[in-house]
């Protein structure tokens, strides 16, 4: 099975090779519009690619290994990158990914349980004055607490919080551990 | 610290401030129009010269004395920005773009003019959707116009300017990875020489600038080139001029970008900007001055200048903290300058786990192609992992310093460099840190966010 873009992203490519002087300068942002189409880069694109840049297939496939923002595998229809760099994490990034991977069902690198998400962890989006964040798809979410992400989530149609991995709120101090309780936190 | 206009971010507060009707109403590109009309390059370089501005993308290097390395007898010229902000700690670049990419554009439009390039690369990363969104509608609002095409405001030297996307690599934002990057292959670091100003982008003399830098010309030439920098509040000699975006995250109540002079200090930045620290219990335990690749200021740490010829004489005896930030100032206090993008942290952190953060993101970042920033940044990462479980000896710190001694300068470009120097800051300045985190382990509780957990779940909570 070939690929081939769509007729109208196929002009893009055209107008993209036009603003270098050299064809395969075009790669990146060509492999982003073919991602874009068909939600990860599958050895069909790469091959596409090569053709169409007069570049080798071991190019290609250099350049997508190289960079992380290419899926190299099928992801779900919607990515969330949680930012765990400094900033983020000293204001609570950790604490975000828990959450997520509590109400999703997965860990970094999955997919949710309904299938809707695939979690992933980033470095420093650029964003350490709002932290803590996530990027979802193309959006960032900024200055989040857990009833924002939860919210960010519900509008998303992710199930809530399967009821026995509800905690209680952690404490603060470090000597004393959170222990979970029956509480809910979204009371 | 007095309160100043801005002037680099003065229509950042005004509404739909990115888009061409409002930010011309509000004084964009009268200054490229004046330039490109009235003023030979020559001219424009001595301005940009006199402003003194240090390349605003943590390296400091005198942007007109960059743009005086290109040979006399080239053909084509290239200008690229990088927009690739990455540096943990820093996003200040991504405030220009999204609010004021006009300015970046003029300042595109005015220095294409000096160093005589007709077309501009933006490399922005990807991630950075709302900034490469507003540079291209900004992009095409000025072609429209007639600021870019063939003839920019009537002069007959075409000028385009193209957003080239990042796909995630920090090491993009090193300017010979960058032009690789550009030019569809791996983001690997190129050998310099020879410097990109001589053979950068497609094998052409290319000038590679930061955001700020460029978006800081419209000003210079407003202003004039000696006005703009005496801005600054650094003695002449420092010839670091002007005025400059600096932000603050991490432990501060009122984290954020702020437009300030050259040379505020960290205490400025921190107490009044950063609007104090988050928790009024939790004091200052250490400040990353300007992105994570900047070594560690200790707020008790003091200068040691006490030679009347020392250029830190004015500041022997005073806290790190009230050092006025400049580039050479920052290092010589055995720090860096950086992006000016502070990352506060207080009581509540253990440096261990600060590094041990900062650590893998450059494990993580290493573009693999030199062994000593590949496999070291990697072993900083075990041996740190190793402290963190429990299972770490006193002789497992001194291998820490050991693995970056080893990396520093020993490779093609600075990422192992900015790897190694705020590890061994961290353990020079908190050896305590360390050593306790040897004897004790640091504990499943141990973790960056304790100040901060609670307060997640706050309004959950209500």
């Amino acid at each position: 099975m070939s690929f081939s873009l769509s007729t109208n992203h196929d002009q893009v490519v055209d107008e993209l090779i036009a603003r270098y002087p050299t064809k395969m300068a075009a790669c990146i942002p060509v492999l982003h519009l073919c991602q874009e189409q068909e939600g990860w880069v599958s050895p069909d694109i790469i091959q596409f690619v090569a053709d169409r840049l007069d570049m080798s297939t071991s190019q290609v496939k250099g350049v997508v290994t190289f960079y992380t923002m290419y899926h190299q595998e099928k992801v779900a229809p919607n990515v969330v990158w949680v930012c765990r760099t400094l900033s983020c994490d000293l204001r609570g990034a950790k604490t975000i990914q828990e959450h997520l991977e509590r109400r999703l069902g997965c860990g970094v690198g999955g997919t949710s349980r309904d299938g809707k998400v695939t979690l992933l962890k980033a470095e420093c989006l650029a964003a350490c004055g709002n932290a803590p964040m996530i990027q979802l798809n193309d959006e960032f979410h900024e200055h989040l607490d857990i009833a924002k992400l939860d919210r960010v989530l519900d509008e998303l149609g992710v199930a809530p919080m399967p009821a026995e991995l509800r905690t209680a709120p952690p404490v603060s101090s470090p000597s004393s551990a959170a222990t979970a309780a029956d509480q809910s936190e979204e009371e | 610290m007095a309160d100043r206009d801005p002037i680099l971010s003065d229509r950042f507060g005004t509404e739909e401030s990115w888009t061409l009707p409002v930010a011309e109403r509000l004084g964009a590109y009268k200054q490229a129009r004046s330039a490109l009309t009235g003023m030979p390059p020559e001219k424009v370089l001595e301005e940009v010269k006199a402003a003194n501005i240090r390349g605003r993308g943590g390296a400091g290097f005198p942007a007109g004395v960059k743009w005086g390395f290109l040979p006399k007898d080239r053909e084509v010229t290239y200008l690229v920005i990088n927009a690739d902000e990455g540096e943990p700690g820093t996003f200040k670049d991504r405030q220009i773009m999204e609010k004021d990419p006009h300015r970046l554009i003029e300042g595109c439009i005015i220095a294409m003019h000096a160093i005589r390039a007709h077309v501009t690369y933006i490399y922005v990363r990807c991630e950075l959707v709302t900034s490469i969104r507003r540079l291209e509608a900004a992009i095409e609002d000025a072609r429209k116009k007639g600021y870019l095409g063939k003839r920019p405001f009537g002069v007959d030297f075409e000028m385009d300017v193209h957003v080239h996307p990042g796909a995630g690599a920090y090491i993009c934002g090193e300017e010979t990875a960058l032009l690789n990057s550009l030019e569809g292959k791996r983001g690997e670091p190129r050998l310099k020489p020879p410097f990109p100003a001589v053979i950068g982008a497609f094998g052409q003399p290319t000038i590679v600038n930061n955001v700020e830098t460029i978006a800081a010309v419209p000003d210079v030439i407003d202003r004039g080139g000696k006005a703009w920098s005496d801005i600054s509040l650094l003695p002449e000699s420092f010839r670091d001029g002007g005025t400059r975006l600096y932000g603050v995250s991490g432990h501060v109540k009122n984290p954020g970008v702020f437009e300030a002079p050259v040379g505020i200090t960290l205490r400025d930045l921190i107490y009044d900007l950063g609007g104090g620290m988050l928790h009024d219990d939790r004091p200052l335990k250490g400040v990353i001055p300007g992105g994570s690749s900047t070594p560690v200021i200790h707020p008790d740490h003091k200068v040691n200048a006490p030679k009347d010829d020392d250029p830190m004489h004015p500041w022997h005896g005073m806290s790190h903290l009230d050092v006025p930030m400049g580039v050479d100032t920052m290092r010589n206090i055995g720090t860096m300058l950086g992006t000016c993008c502070a990352i506060v942290m207080d009581s509540s952190v253990n440096m261990t786990e600060a590094a041990r953060n900062l650590m893998k993101f450059y494990a993580h970042e290493s573009c693999g192609q030199c062994t000593p920033c590949r496999e070291g940044s990697g072993w900083l990462v075990d041996v740190l992992d190793q402290i963190a479980s429990g299972k770490g000896t006193r002789a497992d710190v001194d291998m820490l310093v050991d693995i970056s001694n080893n990396m520093m300068g020993n490779t093609i470009c600075a990422l192992a460099d900015g790897t190694a120097m705020p590890m061994l800051g961290f353990i020079r300045k908190y050896p305590e840190d360390f050593y306790s985190a040897v004897e004790q382990g640091m504990g499943e509780n141990e973790r960056l966010d304790a100040a901060v957990r609670r307060s997640l779940y706050a309004e959950a909570a209500e």
